[in-house]
């Protein structure tokens, strides 16, 4: 057992942390740091100035840009990226469909996509939830049908993420509606989203944003080739795609800086000269969020320090049901900071509420969906239950 | 970071666990806890012959010269089946403080038979009245032409009556000062008893009690104290992660078995998710108390590490100890099954050095002292 990084890992952090910190730029870095929405051009260039630099896919094949990195240093490469406010690379993209790809694609499939899926010269959106296919993803009706060369796609995918951006979007869809199991019929399209018949309706949520959609297919033809890897074995793929995301999972280093960054707030003087980190019950829920998020970030450095090879360590469920809960648990305590300031979230720039309390409700409400989505965490529940306590 | 064991520490723990398992199941510490002394001489002499009693002690002064990690292994082990023996109380915290601050004279008259098992020494400070800060105020040392005498009372004290001897905490001019007791010695009184979780602990009542100062006299101790305080929980929480760990692979284990409404209870996932949350209980504690460790380990003030731990510790212990219990039913609350024994030791532990409060009470206190906590730092 050994607290300290090896020289070696220390490092990479130390070369992580320069290069997310000067080569950036710094106008996205202080968007994300003061919780604005990023445009899609912003996403993009982050996105594209990581890829030169060979670090928006460390975890893919070699032969696609995969950096053959260990466990460890793909964490303290996440974290240092969130850590330096910097946006990830598309989830999408990077985490999604391009290890899909790469991994279960025809030689054609990985050269025409890869290297821009890689560089986001396409925007990617997910298409696997519909209407009254959720937690049970298996249940999901959009259908394909053969015809001659091509595959007719019809059905309706929800909450599509940031569809209003984008320029494909790979989908589970159903070609096999008579298979024994439901699991059986079942494959992973790609579909460009400008085809004849794809319609993109945006959604509003709680906090007024618009970031997901429902995507509409009327008779959609798509070329056969666009079919990844065998007919009839997309769940084996997504289930790969669902499992792929380990590492990174509790997005540790954003909610300690959301964290600090309540705390700093705290610490401002009000108007009787107080501050509000001077009431004893407060400290003691910051105290606790802190001990608490060093306990997931410890079970993180955990699970990444010794991760045999492929095989999941058993506490990497904690992350992300653990992970989501203080996510939403920092977001929460934000709103408390602001007090009655947090009531002004319409209010315009130039307001002498400043932008901090006025994002912070809309961040509150917005963040619920992190429990809810990439598998609910009851969800994760069920899987701490069966797969690692034997129930 | 690394996180794992060696092959050596992997040795150690089998040897453990292999004596322990042995010594103890279920009704077996119930015997050895309703006799006196409460713990089984026997197994302490094995520890002893294995080594484990002086593992923490330098080679010269009889011991093995190991470190925090193969120390807190010895206690989850001890966790696990909930061993009575007074290893923490005698090793860890009594010979530690030895350890850290005896003369020459001192170490070698303690540690070397501690070490193979003929002394068990304690620490009496715990006073009626005071809460777990490391200021003896109850009890008061006097110097008198060259020999210092102890009065008032400790209580509870760990194992306080079986002691060989006792390391006694006490308000002297220069603050809290600390002094080695002979308890065969005029004017100590001890009143043993049990605990509820099989523990032993006594009144012992100084009257005019000859000591001698452990190391130099006229030192104020109150900073030695609470880093021995802070030890003595990094170890507690390795302890408590074993006994934690049990309750819940057997809360599991019942729940697959156990049947009700014609099916294993582990089809009503109302259980099953309760038991889930008790493993992300766990799980978080355990982090925090193997950093904790290592903390210990570096050399580092261990003081924040310890009420980091101490608080972590602290919730999960009651979480899965109450729940450990509700999971099962009726079965959990006769003495006969093994894991409502847990529930009551992981209570002792908590309230032994420091509860949820307490410690979350320091965290917040030094909160705004730091903009984020940095375990890699
Ligand atoms: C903001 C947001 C963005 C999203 N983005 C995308 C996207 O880009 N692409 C995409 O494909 N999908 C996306 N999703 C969909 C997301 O994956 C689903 O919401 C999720 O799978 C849950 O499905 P559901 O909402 O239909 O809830 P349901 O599955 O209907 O669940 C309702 C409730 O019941 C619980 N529940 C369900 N089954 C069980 C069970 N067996 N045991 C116990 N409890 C259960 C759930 O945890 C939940 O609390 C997004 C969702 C949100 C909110």
């Amino acid at each position: 057992m050994r607290l300290q990084l090896s020289p070696e890992d220390a490092a990479f952090r130390e070369e992580m942390r320069t290069f997310f910190t000067t080569q950036v730029p710094q106008g996205i870095r202080d968007a994300v740091a003061e919780r604005r929405e990023l445009s899609k051009e912003q996403i993009v260039e982050a996105q594209r100035v990581l890829n030169a630099a060979g670090l928006a896919v460390p975890h893919w094949p070699a032969e696609w840009g995969g950096k053959g990195w260990t466990q460890l240093q793909k964490h303290l490469w996440h974290e240092e990226m969130l850590q330096a406010c910097v946006p990830p690379p598309l989830s999408f993209n990077t985490n999604m469909v391009g290890p899909v790809i790469a991994t279960f694609g025809s030689d054609e499939l990985k050269e025409r996509f890869l290297a821009p899926t890689a560089n986001l010269d396409i925007w990617w959106s997910q298409g696997f939830s519909e209407p009254d296919a959720g937690s049970d993803l298996a249940s999901l009706r959009t259908s394909a049908v053969r015809d001659g060369d091509e595959w007719v796609v019809n059905g309706q995918k929800t909450w599509t993420t940031l569809g209003q951006y984008g320029d494909w979007i790979f989908c589970l869809v159903r070609t096999d509606p008579d298979a024994p199991k439901r699991q059986q019929g079942i494959s992973f399209l790609l579909i460009d989203m400008t085809s004849p018949g794809v319609t993109v309706r945006p959604i509003e949520l709680i906090d007024g944003g618009v970031e997901v959609n429902e995507v509409w297919f009327e008779d959609v033809r798509v070329p056969a080739d666009q079919l990844v890897g065998e007919e009839n074995k997309g769940w084996t793929y997504a289930k790969f795609l669902l499992g792929n995301e380990r590492v990174g999972v509790a997005p540790v280093a954003s909610t300690k800086r959301l964290l600090a960054q309540a705390k700093e707030r705290a610490q401002e003087k009000l108007a009787d000269g107080s501050t509000l980190l001077e009431d004893p019950l407060l400290a003691a829920r910051f105290a606790e969020l802190e001990n608490e998020v060093l306990a997931l970030e410890l079970t993180a450095l955990r699970v990444a320090a010794n991760s045999a090879g492929d095989k999941p360590h058993p506490a990497s469920s904690v992350l992300k049901l653990k992970g989501t809960e203080l996510q939403q648990a920092v977001t929460e305590i934000v709103v408390d900071v602001a007090g009655p300031a947090s009531l002004a979230s319409g209010a315009p720039d130039g307001s002498d509420v400043p932008h901090w309390a006025r994002v912070a409700t809309p961040q509150y409400l917005n963040y619920r969906k992190a429990s809810i989505y990439g598998g609910s965490n009851e969800v994760q529940r069920s899987i701490i239950a069966s797969s690692i306590l034997g129930l | 970071m690394d996180f794992t064991y060696d092959s050596e520490q992997k040795a150690l723990r089998d040897a453990v666990r292999g004596l322990l398992t042995k010594a103890y199941d279920s009704a077996r510490r119930r015997d050895v806890v309703s006799d006196e002394p409460g713990f089984d001489s026997g197994v302490w002499a094995q520890l002893a012959e294995m080594g484990v009693l002086g593992l923490p002690f330098a080679e010269a002064d009889g011991g093995m010269g190991a470190g925090p990690v193969e120390v807190g292994l010895v206690a989850e082990e001890i966790g696990r089946v909930l061993a009575p023996e007074p290893f923490v109380e005698a090793v860890v915290v009594a010979g530690g403080l030895v350890a850290d601050l005896g003369t020459a004279e001192q170490k070698a008259a303690i540690l070397a038979p501690l070490s193979d098992g003929t002394l068990i020494p304690v620490l009496a400070h715990t006073e009626p009245g005071g809460r777990w800060e490391p200021v003896a105020r109850a009890v008061t040392a006097r110097e008198d032409a060259g020999t210092w005498r102890l009065t008032g009372t400790k209580e509870p004290v760990a194992h306080g009556a079986r002691a060989d001897l006792l390391v006694v905490s006490a308000a002297t001019p220069a603050g809290t000062g600390l002094f080695v007791v002979d308890p065969t010695v005029d004017g100590v009184t001890r009143t043993g008893y049990a605990l509820h979780d099989g523990g032993r602990a006594a009144q012992v009542v100084l009257d005019g009690a000859v000591g001698t100062p452990l190391g130099a006299a006229d030192v104020d101790r109150t900073g030695d104290l609470e880093v021995a305080q802070a030890r003595a929980i990094i170890i507690r929480g390795q302890e408590a992660v074993g006994a934690m760990q049990v309750a819940l692979d057997t809360t599991t284990a019942y729940l697959t078995t156990r049947k009700q409404f014609g099916v294993t209870l582990n089809k009503f996932q109302a259980l099953t998710f309760r038991a889930a949350d008790m493993y992300v209980s766990l799980e978080l504690a355990r982090s925090i108390a193997s950093w904790a460790l290592l903390v210990l380990d570096s050399g580092a003030d261990p003081r924040e590490a310890a009420a980091r731990t101490g608080f972590q510790i602290g919730r999960a212990g009651h979480h899965i100890g109450q729940e450990a219990i509700q999971l099962h039913g009726g079965i959990a609350m006769t003495a006969e099954y093994s894991v409502g024994h847990y529930m009551s030791h992981l209570t002792a532990l908590e309230h032994a050095l420091g509860d949820r409060r307490f410690h979350l009470g320091r965290l917040a206190a030094s909160v705004g002292d730091h903009g984020t906590v940095d375990p890699l730092a």
